[in-house]
């Protein structure tokens, strides 16, 4: 058995209940959040002072309940098993008591000491619900404190509380329910033999892995096999009895008898002067009245554009000048570094790897920051879930669910998003499998990255329909995401997709300080994760198109061009040519004809074995590659491969009107290009963001498996395109 | 009283949970969120279109997709 860890406490509570806002309120600033090892379930740690003592508070996954099905559920418990903090603050909403407290119950179940933070009292009250929580402590035989966790009453009660609780230094004492005339005589039976065998029981209260293995519960099952296998096969046996048994005489199961029996000692709990009804219950409060126009079936969709849309803008416009000030700071150090390194490849590694690769990474922290204040903001308040209620229905018929259009709209369903926030706005998701198809699918939306390119193909053939195309292409992102998603979810993801029953929380103002935390600790996360990935990769690119550069004698050939131009000036009857653009000429040569030989060069040149399907020539293949890095560069490095000289982000490229005039390219060219870009492999950035949110494996996925769509797709176009005679 | 599935049930609509028929991971989150048999609920409104539906019940709207609340039966008050 695990120490019992003096001064650790846990928050346990449902979804909703103001757990984070108590945890906050409690530990200010004092906090790290991090993963659950090997998952991506969040590990909320803080500390908070009191009377000298530091103690550590952790933060569990919201859950209605403790069973094995959710990876919260699971978490939470093998936390309060595994771990065992010296005490549990439960977190109660007191205008939701009868559900809150089915998890208090289980959470009594297992033995662990509790109190419980009755929050939200004020809510209650304006309700016209009193509760009596001398008589509730009494009966639950836990201290029961009344808080409010937005303003921070009772929070030093609860902490004292707490610190009391956790110095008895009690053994674990689990509450016993009588669960009727069918499951009780067993429940003692299993119990008595899972004592004698001390089965389980250094972590697990008897009583309980009996329950357990009555609910079928797959994980402590799964464990007790491990323990004994024999003795866990008398239980299963013991377990199927009842079951067979429930079957035939009521047609039921443990698990919902079991269920019945909890909320049947709840509402007993619950009577007789604990809870008093001022006014009548169920009346229509404020927040059911804004649902009526914010759920209504014509103006609830149509508020929720607007919402939406406006969240959109929030992110994307206020991020706008910090953006520039990160991209202004960059290039200043990039031209410090310029000007104070000595030419070669170290300079160049420094400039082009390590600077332009840091700064990708922190050019996207002032869109992240403001996306996830949008995304707080609209969770906080309680709008995203009536989000996922409108949209479900859509979005299910594609294996998705309702709370997948965040993701999309932010990843660019709205043109000009950002799929890095995108891919980091799925955590509202609870379900696994739509989560990850969400995950795979938003980068197919159009990013502002993305955007840049389009406008210079769509100038080079497109120019008189501009606003047609980039609104199709809008549409063809939305299509192809969600067919895609629907294919996966065939097949990768195959599975029913999971439970929906989704709570629709009373509107609340959140509080500004949760949204900050919340804000900050994200942007970190990402610095932290992302960062690393990101520079490794960043430089591994540069050295790709940067080696082995050109053989001697072919670099003396364009010194030696230079040279004679640079003597040809010096005459004074020199012609009037100017020798800086022919200079400049010579330099853009050279620099098209060491790309072609670098690495990258040459991956591009033996790629046009399959991309002649698709019309892509090296030059475009090049491209492709270096966009993986990061889209708008796919720009800069189409120019140096058209000897136009590889500007640095932001400037001007005469490309557009360079491939316009370009015999080989044709507007079905450029179309099947669009495609391919619009579906390949995300960037550099985002496949980082996938990997942390998901796992190698969806990163590793999502770059093959989307490549292979674009190319599909793209060559089915050209092919098409040209079978058509559009070529 | 007439018993109906969860999904025939009309806005406004009064009821008790007769019976819930879902097991497994459905059945237990049903119960989670506290629908048990013998639990009063109304219905409070549909998506606009048409699909999940939200009751009132326990003092809390909860929503649920039309083809989870096939697996609740309900005992309804009256036929509206």
């Amino acid at each position: 058995m695990n120490p019992r860890r003096a001064n650790l406490i846990a928050l346990a509570g449902n979804p909703n209940c103001g757990k984070s806002t108590l945890f906050n309120a409690i530990t200010g600033g004092h906090q790290h959040v991090g993963n659950y090892p090997g998952i991506t379930v969040e590990k909320k740690e803080g500390y908070c002072h009191l009377n000298g003592n530091r103690l550590k508070l952790v933060d569990l996954p919201g859950t209605y309940s403790l069973t094995a099905y959710s990876l919260e559920e699971l978490v939470a418990r093998n936390y309060l098993i595994e771990d065992r903090p010296s005490a549990v603050i439960n977190i109660v909403d007191a205008s939701n008591l009868e559900r809150n407290l089915y998890l208090t119950v289980q959470l009594l179940e297992l033995g662990i000491p509790v109190l419980v933070a009755l929050n939200m009292v004020d809510m209650a009250t304006a309700r016209g619900v009193a509760i009596n929580c001398e008589e509730l402590g009494r009966r639950l035989r836990v201290p029961v404190i009344p808080t409010v966790a937005r303003t921070g009453k009772g929070k030093e009660e609860l902490l004292e509380a707490a610190v009391q609780l956790a110095k008895k230094d009690v053994v674990w004492e689990p509450l016993h329910i009588s669960y009727g005339p069918d499951i009780d005589p067993v429940l003692d039976r299993m119990e008595a033999q899972i004592r004698a065998a001390a089965f389980l029981t250094e972590t697990h209260p008897a009583r309980w892995t009996a329950l357990k293995y009555l609910e079928a519960d797959e994980e402590v099952i799964r464990k007790g096999r491990q323990k004994d296998e024999a003795l866990s096969g008398k239980l299963e046996e013991l377990a199927e009895q009842v079951s067979e048994h429930l079957r035939k005489t009521l047609d039921s199961y443990p698990e919902a008898i079991i269920a019945d029996y909890r909320y049947g000692f709840i509402s007993a709990l619950l009577k007789q002067g604990v809870v008093k009804h001022s006014n009548k219950a169920d009346r229509l409060y404020l927040s059911d009245q804004l649902d009526r126009v914010l759920t209504h079936r014509f103006f609830g969709p149509l508020f929720m554009m607007l919402i939406v849309f406006a969240a959109y803008k929030f992110t994307f416009t206020y991020s706008k000048l910090p953006v520039e000030w990160f991209e202004a700071g960059f290039s200043a150090l990039a031209g410090f570094a310029d000007s104070f390194l000595p030419p070669g490849p170290f300079k160049s590694l420094i400039i082009s790897g390590v600077i332009d690769g840091v700064g990708g990474v922190m050019g996207f922290i002032p869109v992240i920051v403001f996306m996830f204040l949008a995304i707080a903001f609209l969770e906080d308040t309680g709008y995203l879930a009536r989000v996922a209620y409108m949209l479900d229905r859509i979005f299910r018929t594609f294996g998705l669910h309702g709370s997948s259009v965040m993701a999309y709209i932010i990843s660019g369903g709205i043109a000009g998003g950002c799929a890095v926030p995108g891919v980091l706005a799925t955590r509202t998701l609870r379900s696994s499998r739509e989560r990850i198809a969400t995950i795979v699918t938003a980068p197919f939306m159009n990013c502002g990255a993305k955007l840049p390119v389009f406008a210079m193909l769509i100038a080079a053939f497109f120019s008189a329909k501009e606003a047609q195309v980039m609104f199709l292409l809008t549409i063809l992102s939305w299509v192809s995401a969600l067919a895609i998603a629907k294919l996966i979810r065939l097949t990768f993801l195959r599975g029913p997709s999971t439970p929906f029953l989704l709570e629709l929380p009373p509107y609340r103002l959140p509080t500004f300080k949760g949204l900050l935390i919340h804000t900050c600790e994200r942007a970190w996360q990402y610095i932290r994760k992302a960062g690393t990935i990101i520079l490794a990769i960043s430089i591994v690119f540069w050295a790709l198109m940067s080696f082995p550069g050109l053989p001697k004698a072919e670099k003396k050939i364009y010194d030696e061009e230079r040279e004679s131009i640079l003597a040809e000036a010096s005459q004074p009857t020199s012609p009037e040519a100017n020798p800086a653009a022919r200079l400049q000429e010579v330099d853009y040569r050279e620099a098209q004809a060491a790309l072609k030989n670098s690495i990258a060069g040459r991956i591009g040149t033996s790629l046009t074995a399959i991309s002649f399907v698709n019309g892509f020539d090296w030059r475009t293949n090049v491209a492709l590659l270096s966009g993986f890095a990061a889209k708008e560069v796919i720009i800069s490095t189409m120019g140096t491969a058209y000897s136009l000289g590889q500007s640095r982000r932001g400037e001007e490229i005469p490309l557009s009107g360079r491939l316009a005039a370009d015999a080989s390219w044709t507007p079905l060219k450029a179309f099947s290009l669009i495609i391919f870009i619009m579906l390949y492999a995300p960037c550099l950035a985002t496949i980082a963001c996938i990997i942390h949110e998901s796992s190698w494996k969806w990163g590793l996925f999502s770059l093959t498996f989307n490549t292979a769509i674009a190319f599909l797709l793209s060559a089915l176009v050209y092919r098409g395109g040209l079978l058509l005679g559009l070529g | 009283m007439p018993i109906v599935p969860l999904r025939k049930m009309t806005k406004g609509q009064k009821g008790i949970i007769h019976r819930i028929n879902a097991s497994g991971e459905l059945g237990r989150r049903i119960r989670d969120m506290g629908l048990v048999t013998g639990t009063p609920f109304w219905v409070q409104g549909r998506a606009p279109l048409k699909d999940p539906v939200a009751i009132r019940v326990r003092n809390f709207t909860l929503t649920l997709r039309n083809n989870e609340s096939d697996f609740i039966e309900v005992e309804v008050e009256e036929v509206l």
